[in-house]
């Protein structure tokens, strides 16, 4: 890590430590409050639960379908009910690579893909990422063909959007567990093949 | 009831308000083609307001980088509420 990404994560934390005060001095909540609410949020949350719903959809096609059309009721039948958000689930195909950012602020499905990575909150990926994903996805090692078209997907609403990797040729013998090994945070994003 | 169904063009509105809205800068004003009405959510632009919120379908709509940038061959999906939209 940089001393530039330092001084980024550290500016941003005094920033929400402030704010957090001023909501705390408005009555509007308090330091337990909010750490309760913390440690909710990340108890459970992790990539692995995206990582084994990838898995799922690279075997069952009845589930891809599912996870695809309806990603709150795949996320269900896979034991993560009530997700505060509408899931959008894109997959990515030979002629498509999906990317997901969130050019306002940072949005992410953080119950299925664990806390965010610095990158993705910071200034350059969200602003790069709309504009030239091919040279941002090029940094993060994924080169692609100039036949595959890039679609990025921007999170401004409630919606939160996953990418379903392509299944990686070769995998036809692992089992449920080693596929979803085979599922990175990066790939669920958009920034890395699997 | 949803204004827009799947495949219909719509323009951005171009205007600049001066409160909290979640249409990005770079879409104000351009066309782009429904990909699906989403759900219905409270619009964040009365939300932010302390206003009672009108509770509008909202899309995902996409928009060619050739368009937006004038260059690029990717598209770019952007959720924009129905009342962020026009016919084009």
């Amino acid at each position: 890590m940089t001393s530039h990404d330092d001084h980024v994560h550290s500016s941003a934390a005094v920033r929400t430590r402030q704010l957090e005060e001023r909501l705390i001095a408005a009555g509007l909540t308090s330091d337990d409050e909010i750490d309760e609410f913390l440690t909710r949020l990340y108890a459970s949350a992790s990539p692995v639960n995206g990582a084994r719903m990838a898995a799922r959809a690279w075997t069952d096609p009845r589930y891809r379908d599912l996870l695809l059309s309806d990603g709150n009721a795949a996320a269900g039948q896979a034991g993560f009910d009530g997700l505060s958000y509408q899931l959008r689930v894109v997959a990515n195909t030979d002629q498509t690579h999906n990317v997901i950012v969130c050019t306002l602020c940072s949005c992410y499905p953080v119950s299925l893909l664990g806390p965010s990575p610095g990158w993705y909150k910071s200034f350059p990926y969200r602003s790069r990422t709309v504009r030239e994903p091919r040279a941002v996805l090029a940094e993060f090692g994924v080169t692609l063909p100039d036949t595959v078209q890039i679609s990025v997907w921007d999170s401004t609403s409630e919606a939160r959007y996953m990418v379903l990797p392509a299944r990686p040729v070769g995998t036809e013998a692992l089992d449920a567990e080693q596929l979803t090994a085979l599922v990175t945070r990066n790939g669920l994003i958009g920034t890395a093949l699997v | 009831m949803s204004r827009y169904a799947a495949g219909s063009r719509v323009r951005v509105r171009a205007g600049d308000p001066d409160h909290h809205t979640r249409v990005p800068r770079y879409v104000r004003g351009h066309v782009g083609e429904i990909v699906a009405a989403l759900d219905r959510w409270p619009v964040p632009d009365d939300s932010a307001r302390g206003l009672p919120p009108r509770v509008e379908t909202c899309y995902a709509v996409r928009f060619s980088a050739a368009d937006l940038w004038g260059s690029g061959d990717h598209t770019v999906t952007v959720d924009l509420w129905e009342s962020y939209l026009d016919q084009p």
